[in-house]
């Protein structure tokens, strides 16, 4: 599917193409943002009133520069709508209150390094190929797979896209961004952005540069997985030593981001099918876990793990749904984490990458402790010194249940649901969507 | 082998998981209650009616959703599948009926949670029961596992919150450390999932690499308390004592040595593993468990603690049966998931009754008490006799077919080992029994304080007690299962 802006044929004009890959992240990131505005309502008025047009105003644009990314053909269109996305994004992150303006600022630095080094790679195509258009570098390339001009070209759009989707160690503006970004802006970011950036990243490896050159020519596969391994393991370790929900939640980011690079870098159908479905399957649950953590931040203030005492009692909704989201990255079936896992793990068997799978599994164990953590804190009573059986009354059921108000915890139960909801159809959309995009891809 | 399709199985599962919103939404705990029961009587009945079919030879199949090619998310009915859930479905009615007892009597906090879980926790378990591949049975499998957590941990305190991590560590950390990867091997081996008749591994891979599977699979279940990982049970002892009865003796335990079964008959089948001569290593990671169990059992006072540990040595006769690789072995582990199951809920059933009546957990202040709860003692003595291994209880029969299993299969040493465990069971067992009854009762157990336990909880027990008689004589369904699951697997 096709379309041409202004009329002008490729490759001279600018053509906006839809395949499977593209068809399947639009609707993701279309729904995703859609459920997430439904939410935004409350918090908008308690946190920002004043700027609620300006939210509003970012929000739509941002939507609109995330799904031009994802569904242009042309590579100098994707940068200009790169630059429209990110900078409603550090626009949108600095609507927070205190340290959002400076991790903005960060987040600014860093994000337009990120996308000048993008151009940069964009401009030695240009030069070489003479052509922006994907579809026609892809065809032109093939003859100039020896030149270093063209090596420079992968790379710099390559290290472009990984600072922008925070690939360790090019994460660093994430942790701050998201987490002091006010919640409705989180919600949106969390969720969309990194993933988007993935797509953009298979796209270059499989569309322009494609899978002969990116695999075979460059044999750099083996290191960027083993990177994708220290991502993972980092990003790991590093929620483990959080204290802030959100923050937890952000650095859990950072290791879904090394499954899906590592998983690409695997380069066998198992792989890049993981990696694809786990684009979607993440933005879910990330979705899904940055709703819960809004919808407790709203009752309850702060983040802290000390101000989620009890909260099982207070807001069973809630927590189920973050029960959910926890229980998707934890990978555990039918949740739709279980199976992005699954092929993950399944290319890292059939590629012989044993320490990718072992931090892929390593990860789900971490992630059991991390949610299992948070749970204990909303499950358990403060610790008594003394249980004694008799002086157990009997709970009146429901007295003290505090939830959040529909608005927001509807549009959370119905992306709770819709992890496992996915995780069951996991086998249509495998077989009808990304399998044969990915057959393809690889020419098989 | 004829297959018919049903949607049976998958009611069965649903039977307890479409109860819980009316559980939630009662007013009244009577109703609450009433609820429970009308679940799990329907699941009972709706396990039973397949029974016939399956007794005729045939098996009932339900695809529920196809996730992965080759491993889709399928229930199959077969005799071992009837087996398990026949035992698991109607044990549940028999505990609801002592949670009711339980509860009330200690007037526990949180009790509509505790049947909510109660009930996932048995969907779980059919789950299990009648999962047709690897796939299926992990998806159940960790289910069961989280929803037993909220009811180990019921209480809510400081001890309940490191049992549950100890819970949790070995049991989620073997399932998605050792398992998972196992299963994605196997997977990527095979091109399937599916428990074939003589496993669907059977001829494929290296040797090197089939035994690194076996013992990932084998200690990936951690839920059959193999040594060394058998910690978090005794651990979780501290939940209330119908979830010890009913879990820890029959449903999250057996879960795990079923699903040792399956991987031993249906993963890698007998005549695959006994080319590949790992029949030995089974017998010794089993053999290890039952005696170092019994000799730890012998040591303890808290009288739950001692019947965990006696679980864990029983649990490993079954997997030891299978690992024979006999006929008569193989019986003989399959009736012991029934035998022992029966015995050991009666003697958690007394445990509790004991506890709800005079607060006591230790055996020794539980000396002539006896005198005080005859009905609940006698029914704890055949309870044990069942789980020695004496007539005129099940756990005879089982046994027995243990110890032709071990000649059949020419291992002197599992004789030894078998006789040895019986001994140690004895040696654990009686003292309590003998003490109870002749000796006299303790100042704390006098006259005017002490009666029996109350009549919610005496049934059970009483009725457990006379089943596991009962199946001395008349061992069915069980024995037709066994032998039917024995003869497909040698094919005669």
């Amino acid at each position: 599917m096709q379309y041409r802006l202004g009329g002008w044929e490729p490759p001279w004009g600018i053509v906006y193409v839809v395949d499977l890959l593209n068809a399947l992240v639009l609707v993701v990131i279309s729904v995703l943002a859609f459920i997430n505005l439904i939410t935004v309502d409350r918090s908008i008025k308690e946190e920002f009133s004043e700027k609620s047009g300006a939210f509003y105003t970012l929000y739509v644009l941002f939507v609109t520069g995330l799904m031009g990314i994802v569904v242009t053909g042309d590579l100098f269109n994707l940068y200009v709508l790169l630059e429209i996305t990110s900078l409603s994004s550090y626009a949108l992150i600095a609507l927070g209150k205190d340290r959002a303006a400076i991790s903005s600022l960060n987040y600014v630095f860093m994000g337009t390094i990120g996308a000048c080094f993008y151009l940069l790679g964009v401009g030695y195509l240009y030069i070489m190929t003479g052509s922006l258009n994907m579809a026609d570098v892809a065809s032109i390339l093939p003859k100039l797979y020896h030149s270093s001009a063209i090596l420079v070209a992968f790379i710099f759009c390559m290290v472009g896209v990984w600072i922008k989707m925070a690939l360790f160690p090019l994460h660093v503006w994430l942790p701050n961004a998201y987490t002091f970004a006010p919640s409705p802006v989180s919600s949106l970011l969390a969720p969309l952005m990194t993933k988007g950036m993935v797509y953009v990243m298979l796209r270059l490896m499989l569309t322009v540069f494609t899978p002969a050159y990116a695999f075979i020519e460059l044999g750099i596969s083996d290191a960027i997985v083993w990177l994708s391994t220290i991502a993972i393991l980092v990003g790991a370790f590093f929620a483990l030593t959080q204290k802030n929900l959100k923050r937890m939640f952000t650095y859990i980011i950072v290791s879904e981001i090394g499954y899906m690079v590592g998983g690409a870098w695997i380069g066998n159908q198992a792989g890049i099918t993981g990696t694809i479905l786990h684009i979607m399957n993440d933005a879910t649950m990330t979705l899904c876990l940055f709703l819960a953590a809004n919808s407790i931040a709203h009752k309850v203030g702060a983040l802290d793990f000390e101000n989620l005492r009890g909260l099982f009692r207070k807001m069973p909704f809630t927590m189920a749904a973050l029960v959910a989201g926890a229980l998707g990255m934890i990978g555990v079936p039918p949740s739709c984490g279980f199976f992005s896992k699954w092929y993950l793990i399944s290319g890292a068997v059939q590629a012989n990458h044993y320490g990718f799978m072992t931090a892929l599994l390593l990860s789900s164990l971490i992630n059991a402790i991390l949610f299992f953590r948070v749970i204990e804190f909303g499950y358990f009573e403060p610790v008594d010194a003394h249980h004694d059986h008799n002086s157990h009354h009997h709970e009146s059921h429901g007295s003290s249940i505090e939830e959040s108000p529909p608005l927001m915890l509807v549009p959370l139960l119905i992306v709770a649901v819709g992890i496992f909801v996915l995780g069951t159809y996991t086998g249509d959309i495998v077989t009808h969507i990304v399998g044969p995009f990915v057959t393809k891809a690889l020419g098989l | 082998m004829e297959t018919v399709t049903s949607i049976k199985p998958l009611l069965a599962v649903l039977a307890s998981v479409l109860v819980v919103p009316l559980l939630v939404s009662s007013r009244k705990p009577n109703m609450r209650e009433g609820w429970t029961f009308v679940a799990a009587i329907v699941k009972f009945l709706i396990v039973v009616s397949m029974l016939p079919v399956i007794l005729d030879g045939k098996e009932i199949t339900y695809t529920l959703a196809e996730v992965i090619p080759g491993a889709p998310i399928k229930f199959r009915v077969d005799a071992l599948g009837m087996l398990f859930a026949i035992i698991a479905s109607s044990l549940w009615i028999i505990t609801s009926v002592y949670s009711i007892g339980y509860m009330r009597g200690l007037k526990e906090h949180s009790q509509t949670r505790y049947f909510c879980f109660f009930a996932l926790a048995l969907s779980s378990t059919i789950g299990v029961a009648f999962s047709s591949n690897l796939l299926t049975l992990y998806l159940f499998y960790e289910m069961l596992s989280l929803a037993t957590y909220p009811l180990v941990t019921h209480h809510q305190d400081g001890e309940a919150r490191s049992s549950g991590r100890k819970y949790l560590f070995y049991i989620l950390g073997t399932s998605i450390g050792f398992v998972l990867p196992a299963m994605i091997i196997a997977y990527s081996t095979a091109g399937t999932l599916e428990f074939a008749n003589q496993g669907f591994l059977a001829g494929k891979g290296t040797h090197g690499m089939m035994t690194l599977l076996l013992v990932l699979l084998v200690f990936g279940f951690a839920k059959a308390a193999i040594m060394p990982l058998h910690s978090w049970l005794p651990a979780a002892m501290v939940a209330p004592t119908p979830v010890s009865a009913l879990l820890h003796a029959v449903a999250v335990v057996k879960v795990g040595v079923f699903s040792i079964v399956r991987v031993l008959t249906g993963v890698f089948g007998t005549d695959f593993l006994l080319s590949l001569h790992l029949s030995p290593l089974i017998l010794f990671i089993t053999s290890f468990t039952i005696l170092v169990g019994s000799f730890i059992a012998l040591s303890q006072d808290n009288l739950k603690r001692l019947l965990a540990f006696s679980t864990i040595a029983q649990l490993s006769y079954i997997v030891l049966g299978v690992g024979l690789l006999s006929p008569k072995g193989i019986t003989g582990g399959i009736m012991h998931i029934g035998m022992h199951a029966f015995g050991k809920i009666t003697l958690f059933f007394c445990a509790g009754a004991i506890f709800v009546a005079t607060g006591k957990k230790n055996i020794s202040e539980m000396i002539g008490i006896g005198r005080r709860m005859p009905v609940t003692m006698a029914a704890f003595f055949i309870g044990s006799l069942s789980i020695i291994g004496l007539p005129p209880c099940g756990g005879f029969i089982s046994k027995w077919y243990l110890v032709l299993g071990s000649l059949e299969a020419q291992q002197m040493p599992i004789l030894l080992v078998l006789l040895l465990s019986s001994l140690l069971n004895a040696a654990y067992f009686m003292p309590v029994v003998y003490k109870a009854f002749f000796y006299p009762p303790l100042e704390s157990l006098s006259e005017n304080k002490i009666k029996e336990a109350p009549l919610f909880c005496l049934i059970p027990l009483v009725v457990t007690a006379v089943i596991s008689m009962i199946l001395m004589f008349y061992p069915q369904p069980f024995f037709t299962l066994a032998t039917m699951v024995v003869r497909r697997l040698t094919g005669a």
